[in-house]
């Protein structure tokens, strides 16, 4: 409560925060119901441990929310994370330099992310079926490079997966949850202190009325994709060091995680509203269901997507109500 | 001009790859076209095709009517699955086919009932509203087969995937579902108030077209087409698999509708487009699988192919439809190409 | 005025200006000329090639051939954002800002001062408070966008114009939608402008502003120049038969409303106590067959809010209806076809239209829903219907498989009123059927009325413009403040009667737009 009666104060356009809001005190109260039930639940290294298994989840959420925030939607982003897994494994596995490596990763997750930019803009094909098709493509090519699991043995990249930091006693905390949130600051920067990220919301606000205000709408609506395709690429390398191997069938269905994670972070499908930070805290509440979920232990994994879509039934029903009322 | 004419007709692209699939498939294997009569059944490569492709024709001809009303159903599947472990629990615990059919379609129809209430009474947006059952959907059937594969073992469920009367029954099924939603839609004026809904709901609406009804019903029909659709899948291998029983078969689906030429953004759609949408698809897949490619990579096809069909259809569909998107005071890419 | 602008050098010159697209020649040859420090109208119906000369001025559409001089500079631009650049700036009739955005990043959008790469949201807001104080505009820059009335939104557009500096300011019917005291303050913000030398572009429907506002008048007709003209010379009549092209029979014609029409004794539709908070307050109202009502007030008066009500578009919370004496609560408007009431809404194209279908069943669609979908409309009547209507209101083209999207507004307008006429409504209710469409179209659709009140149906005629309200009326309802003030018969309906019963009291009337 707390939470909300803060930012109402603070913030200029409350109606605007309000799903944000929500999000970060239902975060609190599932967090809150499961130090009460459980014992170490509350410790901080178990809200730590959110960051540490989700990083990836987080990254790939950052992308997700630039294609949401214009309108569009991104259904690859699960297979090109698998497809970089692949890539980091199989050129590791040919011996390349770990940099060279990331890079190539990098590179083929953005150039895939522009190509379909290019193809929803250009040729106006709707972006569900493009991503589609890219979540077709990126799968196969996983396949085509090798159809069994590849481990990776570089040396550099295990001591990457397994480094540890310990900032304050008792909290042991990865490199990759450094990487998603300096993705995720880099993210908010771009979106509210640029013109690409003010161009991002105006085509999700109206599109005709943002071209008509001569901004390069056409870049963006591509750009998106492109940086959609980056954080995929880089979501799948910190997946690949979470693994520690390449497989064609990891991440199998992560898009939906993602899509649910920023929905109940707060951004609507329709585009033009939303924050990064609520899709940070859309995957925390995500992570502490799954969290719950194994504490409990009698209960069977299927849960999750239970419980996952009945998050995502009442956040829709609560942005609804909330659009409704400001109507 | 009559060549032009042709390029120009909707169905030209994906008839012209579902063709080029074929003549592939003859050029590789020249056995592929044969049928045969057999004990009264017909046997040939087409008819597997016609046979695998049915459940997924079925759930697109549900699919056509959802996106001509401007909808969309990402839960297809996961009630597909939910059918299939509502139909097998039953039997395995001793029921009969008969009544585990009922079950399982009053289920599914019950989850289309779901659908349709958040889109057409709640007012969410349907890729929302269907996500959460999707997401849920699996969840649910691993819930009914308590995370088991369970596997029966009767004659009569068996012979709604494998069956034959001629044709595969599975396949009679499917095509006439799609012939009899044909006849209904353009006999009667329901498809003309679907596509005036899926157009602008809310003119519909003051026009006094029951458009709430309407969309209610398409999300009912789709879950029962799907439910249809997950116990031919389940009967064909006398088992429920919750988590692998019509996986993304709610994508090949909506691909298939939308090779058809019916557009995602609502209002005109076709059946014939979607048969035919449907038949690429499958043809593909077992063209991949009979060339020797693994089978996960054939998704690289896949993707081509819908990209490629995608792209031929859309220039035209900009020149043709392109003022819509741009109703504002900008060219449309047509003007813009003959003023150059 | 005129005369000290007349000397100065164009700000804008365009000569000899062609349009064609295929098939089609929008402009040809057309020589425009605006001046430094005046508003210069741009008259013509639909299709008489002014949104086409925009276009081509503002780098929408390149000319087929012409040239445009900007300052004496030869120009050509071939985007919007060129034009822009150059100091062109357009507002559109409808608000081309993102609802979703701030005043402030709306106004700045695209320029926003920055610092180090990042943007300075300080100087943003210092920026757009500029920009807002230049125009009177007292809101807060920080609030969204879509939290303002339409008419805020488009004074906030400018606003936007001005943040280019711009030298010549296109203004595309500003107006539409705009009711009395916010077109006075979008004129006393457009006076300000000139006198600081903005060369100002208007295109208005409106007679009554053009008069009020411009300095200079230029008129097309067909895609070709008629003339320029100035107000203090030219007669009204005069500009309209130059809009027109033909002697204003038409309008004159169905001027006179048929005085011996008796009102039947039993009312089609009578309304008791029905009301909606915050939209309008509960009333009494009686249409009678035959009869034609008029409904006047200016916006946010109440007028499409009453209209909504009784066709049960919106759910009333107090009172109820009754035909025929039966009383009954408004459900939902199927419940109101079915007791013979039609609507046709002010928002042709979201709440009229279905605009990817065809004319043909756009047509159909209200009888066909009524019928339900199970009992088609037969073939042979169905084509007898459609070509009947097609031909009784002139709906061009006459092809009824033509979507209704590539029709002319008028057009629509007459495709969605003959939707209506098909079904045999006892009560039909108009909610500005004329609103931007052109002058010919109007007076077709006026005529409608007139005949349709002749055949003994019940009209509830909503308009904006008092004139037509009251030439086309029996009877007017006048409403104000969402409160039915009067109700004028007869002999007392005039426009001066009108008006003063809309302007009595005004001083209470809060609806002021800025400070």
């Amino acid at each position: 409560m707390s939470v909300m009666d803060v930012r109402s104060r603070q913030v200029r356009v409350p109606r605007r925060f309000l799903p944000v809001a929500a999000t970060f005190a239902v975060f609190v109260l599932t967090f809150g119901a499961g130090s009460l039930r459980y014992e170490g639940f509350a410790s901080p290294q178990v809200l730590t441990n959110l960051f540490v298994d989700n990083a990836f989840l987080i990254v790939l959420a950052v992308g997700m929310t630039f294609v949401i925030l214009t309108g569009g939607i991104d259904l690859s982003v699960g297979a090109v994370a698998a497809l970089s897994t692949m890539i980091a494994a199989a050129t590791l596995e040919a011996g390349w330099p770990p940099l060279v490596s990331v890079a190539a990763v990098l590179l083929t997750g953005t150039c895939l992310g522009l190509l379909m930019g290019l193809v929803i803009h250009h040729f106006e094909v709707q972006p569900f079926i493009v991503t589609l098709a890219g979540m077709f493509l990126a799968r196969g090519l996983c396949f085509l490079i090798s159809v069994e699991s590849v481990s990776i043995t570089d040396p550099a990249f295990r001591a990457a997966a397994t480094g540890t930091l310990t900032p304050v006693e008792g909290v042991t905390l990865t490199y990759s949850v450094l990487i998603a949130l300096a993705v995720v600051l880099v993210a908010a920067h771009v979106l509210h202190r640029t013109r690409f990220g003010r161009t991002v919301y105006a085509v999700g606000g109206s599109e005709a009325s943002a071209r008509l205000m001569g901004l390069p709408t056409g870049r963006v609506k591509v750009g998106v994709y492109a940086v959609s395709g980056f954080c995929s690429a880089l979501g799948g390398l910190l997946f690949s060091l979470y693994m520690l191997s390449g497989y064609g069938l990891h991440a199998v269905g992560m898009e939906l995680d993602v899509i649910a994670a920023v929905v109940v972070g707060g951004t609507l499908l329709s585009g033009g509203v939303g924050y990064v930070a609520g899709s940070v805290a859309g995957v925390l509440v995500l992570g502490t269901v799954q969290t719950l979920i194994s504490f409990e232990g009698t209960l069977s994994s299927w849960w999750t997507r239970i419980v996952v879509g009945v998050l995502l039934l009442v956040f829709v029903v609560f942005q609804r109500a909330v659009v409704r009322r400001a109507r | 001009m009559r060549p032009r004419q042709l390029l120009r007709h909707h169905l030209f692209w994906p008839i012209a790859a579902l063709v080029l699939l074929l003549v592939l498939n003859t050029v590789s294997n020249p056995s592929f076209l044969e049928i045969r009569l057999q004990n009264g059944q017909l046997y040939g490569s087409l008819v597997d095709i016609l046979r695998n492709g049915a459940p997924t024709l079925l759930i697109a001809v549900g699919m056509t009517l959802v996106i001509a009303t401007r909808g969309i159903d990402l839960s297809v599947g996961a009630v597909a699955a939910i059918a299939g472990a509502v139909a097998c629990t039953w039997i395995a615990s001793g029921g009969s086919a008969a009544t585990a059919v009922l079950l399982a379609l009053g289920a599914c129809v019950l989850l289309g009932l779901w659908n349709g209430f958040l889109v057409s009474v709640l007012g969410i947006q349907p890729i929302i509203a269907t996500l959460v059952l999707m997401t849920a959907g699996r969840g649910a059937a691993m819930l009914v087969t308590e995370g088991q594969i369970i596997t029966v073992d009767d004659p009569l469920y068996h012979q709604i995937g494998a069956g034959f009367l001629v044709l595969p029954i599975a396949v009679l099924v499917s095509l006439g579902v799609l012939v009899g939603v044909a006849l209904l839609t353009r006999g009667t004026a329901l498809g003309m108030l679907v596509e005036s809904v899926g157009v602008n709901p809310r003119a519909s609406l003051l026009a006094g077209v029951r458009s709430r009804t309407i969309i209610w019903t398409v999300y009912v029909f789709a879950g029962l087409c799907a439910g249809v659709a997950g116990l031919m899948i389940s009967s064909n291998v006398n088992a429920a698999d919750a988590n692998n029983a019509g996986l993304w078969i709610e994508m090949d689906a909506i691909l298939a509708v939308v090779i058809g030429g019916t557009s995602l953004a609502g209002g005109r759609y076709s059946l014939a487009g979607t048969l035919v949408g449907a038949l690429v698809i499958q043809t593909l897949t077992t063209t991949v699988y009979s060339i020797g490619v693994a089978p996960n990579a054939a998704l690289v096809f896949k993707a081509v192919v819908v990209i490629a069909v995608c792209l031929l259809q859309s220039p035209r569909t900009s020149q043709v439809f392109g003022v819509r998107r741009k109703a504002g005071p900008r060219p449309s890419r047509s003007e813009e190409v003959t003023a150059a | 005025m005129t005369d000290s602008s007349a000397r100065a050098a164009p700000a804008v010159d365009m000569r000899g200006i062609t349009v064609e697209f295929p098939g089609v020649r929008a402009l040809s040859e057309v020589d425009f000329r605006l001046l430094p420090g005046e508003v210069h109208a741009l008259m013509g119906e639909n299709g008489a090639g002014k949104s086409t000369l925009i276009k081509a001025l503002t780098g929408v559409h390149r000319p087929t051939s012409g040239v445009i001089l900007l300052h004496g500079e030869q120009v050509g631009f071939g985007t919007p954002v060129q034009a822009q650049d150059a100091g062109i700036s357009t507002v559109y009739q409808e608000v081309n800002l993102c609802p979703n955005l701030s005043v402030a990043e709306n106004i700045l959008l695209g320029r926003e001062p920055r610092r180090l790469g990042a943007i300075d949201a300080r100087a943003c807001r210092a920026r757009a408070a500029e920009l807002l104080q230049r125009i009177g505009l007292s809101i807060d820059p920080a609030s969204t966008l879509d939290s303002h009335p339409i008419a805020v939104q488009q004074l906030v557009a400018i606003a936007r114009a001005l943040a280019v500096d711009a030298r010549v300011l296109v203004l595309d019917e500003p107006t539409s939608s705009l009711d009395a005291g916010e077109v006075a303050e979008l004129f006393r913000i457009m006076r300000v402008l000139r006198d600081d030398g903005v060369a100002i572009l208007f295109v208005s429907h409106f007679l009554d502003q053009v008069y009020e506002i411009a300095d200079r008048m230029t008129v097309l007709r067909n895609g070709s120049l008629v003339g320029e003209y100035l107000p203090t010379e030219t007669g009204r009549l005069e500009l309209v038969s130059a809009m027109l092209g033909r002697e204003n029979t038409v309008l004159e014609e169905v001027g006179r409303r048929s005085q011996e029409r008796a009102p039947a004794s039993v009312p089609v539709l009578t309304a008791r106590n029905l009301g909606r908070g915050g939209a309008i307050a509960p009333f009494d109202l009686e249409i009678h067959a035959g009869e034609v009502v008029g409904l006047a007030g200016l916006l946010g008066s109440g007028r499409t809010e009453l209209a909504r009500l009784l066709f049960g578009a919106d759910r009333a919370d107090t009172g109820g209806l009754s035909t025929g004496g039966r009383p009954f609560r408004p459900r939902s408007a199927r419940s109101m076809i079915a007791r013979g009431v039609a609507f046709c809404s002010e928002d042709r194209k979201a709440e009229g239209l279905v605009a990817d279908l065809s004319v043909r069943d756009n047509l159909l669609l209200a009888l066909q829903a009524a019928r339900g979908w199970a009992r088609p409309v037969p073939r042979r009547t169905a084509d007898a219907l459609v070509a009947e209507y097609i031909g009784k209101l002139d709906i061009r083209p006459a092809d009824p498989g033509a979507l209704t999207k590539n029709l002319s507004g008028g057009n629509q307008q007459k495709v969605l009123l003959a939707r209506w006429l098909i079904t045999r409504p006892k009560l039909l209710i108009l909610d500005e059927p004329t609103r931007g469409i052109d002058v010919g179209a109007k007076a077709q659709i006026q005529q409608v009325v007139a005949d349709l009140a002749a055949d003994g149906t019940a009209v509830l005629f909503v308009s904006a413009e008092l004139e037509e309200v009251v030439r086309v009326s029996d009877r007017v309802v006048v409403l104000r403040d969402r409160h039915k003030v009067s109700e004028l018969d007869g002999a007392d309906a005039t426009v001066d009667r009108v008006m003063a019963s809309i302007a009595a009291a005004h001083g209470e009337h809060g609806r002021a737009v800025a400070s």
